[in-house]
């Protein structure tokens, strides 16, 4: 295939240290010698695993509220089969028109009969107990708190009664999943934070390697200055040999970072509970994953460039 | 090589000092006649290596003026700078090979990094070896060869580009006499062939084996100037004396 010439010009340089027999070994390949890769591994292999974690929760938080969030239940407890058949109807108008509700379920009575039989038993035993009659409300996803409790003081209000004394009773769900969410955006800041830290720990690391780097190879740096090497093009060469480190260290933190991160995720699989549904990987969060090495490298051949550039330039 | 202006090499009122140290290069006044072959002595410490230095372009003076090549060296932008010792051939005092290539690498690290093609560089590379007599030792790294041995590599290096100026600091201190007179002729073959060359010594057997060399003193950081080298033109009794004067005439 012909490349357009620029194209062409700039593959060959960029691809110039690979060849073999070119000039280009001028800065020793440190074939993991050194522990610099393996620092480097180990800083983003914890990385991965710490944004892996942090885009789980992420997730498992997210589900946890479009399930859970939009939903309340409402209670009618009233010993007369009457008032309570009256009330059930009120309400169900109630909920008809109000404009916050996607949708209502009055639970049948057969299926209540079904709740209570582990505790009551089959039979006419508990027809002779007033049940309360229930229904399951879906509210849109736009209602807010405000629109919840407009709703609530409207079917309270049914009753005639204050509120408190009230036989209707409204349970948000989101009520008892407040501690819940709490604790689970704790675990998100946590990782949050985690991932921050470590990002700046494996930037650290990475910037410390280029620098070790540069003074192993001062000599050699300072010589091709001497015989006439432009700063650019011994940058590139220094440049070429730190960036195999990042990317050996990278490949080698990602394979094992994301090894981990199957290993955990199986065994959450494993546990088949109710509360860890929707807390997986998508695809998006893996290609984030994968960018972390790529952060790396950019950070570790941008350090080295800017360390050997200041350094040349102290040179006359 | 051309007479003209332009190559000559002038010093003009050159002074150099490390940091806040005492100047350790004074009132250095000299044109370095395009072509001609210069001794430097001095006792040591007199200097010899900070003004070549300033020659190899590894230091900028403190003060004064230097022209190379038609470039004002004070004013020249650094990016220029490569380009310029480009055209430079320098042996080190302490050789400054690159440790981990071999001599054949080392020898064609200045070609290559002037840009050279691979297959341009292999056989002036394995000539310029064979000439310093260690085509045995062509794949040998610094670290396994004689510190004769490394010299030579360093000699191979600095020439292999034919420099328009070649400068050597101490070049045969390594070396047997039959070798340091070999390497002279190598540097007096070079000369021939249009380059000035500087050469740093404290061996004054030395300075008789090239009949037309010029010789520059330093001591205590000032120039003498005992056979005349250092005016331009060269005093007639000199060897270069044939050499039309320049009518530019920028005297020391």
């Amino acid at each position: 295939m012909k490349l357009p010439p620029l194209i062409g010009r700039s593959l060959e340089r960029g691809l110039a240290p690979l060849a073999r027999d070119r000039a280009t070994n001028l800065i020793p390949r440190t074939r993991m010698s050194g522990p610099v890769p393996w620092v480097l591994a180990i800083m983003i292999a914890l990385t991965v695993l710490a944004a892996a974690g942090g885009l789980a929760l992420n997730n498992l938080a997210d589900s946890a509220r479009t399930d859970l969030s939009g939903g309340v239940t409402v209670q009618i407890v009233e010993a007369d089969q009457e008032i309570l058949a009256e009330q059930t109807r009120a309400a169900e108008a109630i909920l008809r028109d109000n404009a916050a509700v996607q949708s209502f379920r009055t639970v049948p009575q057969d299926e209540l009969d079904a709740l209570l039989e582990p505790w009551l038993g089959a039979g006419d035993a508990v027809d002779s107990v007033p049940m309360p009659a229930l229904i399951d409300v879906q509210l849109r996803e736009a209602a807010g708190a405000q629109e919840i409790e407009q709703l609530q003081a409207a079917l309270t209000a049914i009753s005639g009664e204050a509120s408190g004394a009230s036989s209707i009773r409204v349970d948000a769900q989101s009520g008892w999943l407040r501690p819940v969410y709490s604790a689970l955006s704790a675990l998100q800041y946590l990782a949050g934070v985690l991932v921050v830290l470590l990002a700046l720990a494996s930037a650290a690391a990475v910037w410390l390697a280029a620098r070790s780097s540069f003074f192993s190879h001062r000599e050699t740096i300072e010589i091709v200055h001497l015989l006439g090497g432009q700063d650019d093009q011994i940058a590139r060469l220094f440049q070429s040999s730190v960036a195999i480190d990042a990317i050996v260290g990278g490949i080698i933190g990602l394979l094992a970072g994301m090894l981990g991160v199957l290993i955990i995720g199986s065994r959450f699989a494993g546990l088949d509970s109710g509360m860890v549904t929707g807390g997986g990987l998508g695809g998006l969060d893996w290609v984030m994953i994968a960018l972390i090495p790529f952060g790396a490298i950019i950070i570790a051949v941008l350090t080295a460039r800017v360390t050997v550039i200041a350094a040349l330039r102290r040179m006359t | 090589m051309s007479e003209a202006a332009s190559d000559i090499i002038s010093f003009d009122n050159v002074g150099l000092r490390y940091g806040t140290q005492p100047e350790v290069l004074r009132d250095l006044s000299f044109t370095l006649h395009p072509g001609s072959f210069y001794f430097l002595t001095g006792a040591s410490g007199a200097g010899k290596t900070s003004l070549l230095k300033l020659l190899y372009l590894a230091q900028r003076p403190s003060r004064g003026a230097i022209r190379m090549f038609g470039k004002d060296m004070i004013t020249l932008p650094r990016e220029q700078l490569p380009q310029m010792r480009r055209r430079l051939g320098t042996v080190f005092q302490d050789f400054r090979l690159v440790d981990h290539l071999s001599a054949f690498d080392n020898v064609a690290l200045p070609l290559r990094i002037a840009g050279v093609r691979e297959d341009e560089l292999q056989s002036p590379v394995t000539d310029m070896l064979e000439w310093v007599g260690l085509s045995h030792r062509i794949d040998a790294v610094p670290a396994t060869m004689s510190g004769g041995e490394q010299q030579r590599v360093a000699i191979a290096r600095a020439v292999i580009g034919r420099p328009d100026l070649l400068v050597a600091d101490e070049p045969t201190g390594n070396v047997d006499p039959e070798m340091a007179l070999k390497l002279l002729r190598l540097f007096e073959a070079l000369n021939r062939l249009g380059t000035t060359v500087v050469v740093a010594t404290h061996d004054v057997h030395l300075l008789k084996k090239v009949p037309d060399s010029l010789i520059m003193r330093l001591d205590k950081g000032r120039l003498s100037d005992p056979t005349g080298a250092l005016r331009y033109p060269p005093r007639p009794s000199s060897a270069r004396a044939a050499i039309p004067a320049n009518p530019a005439g920028e005297g020391a």
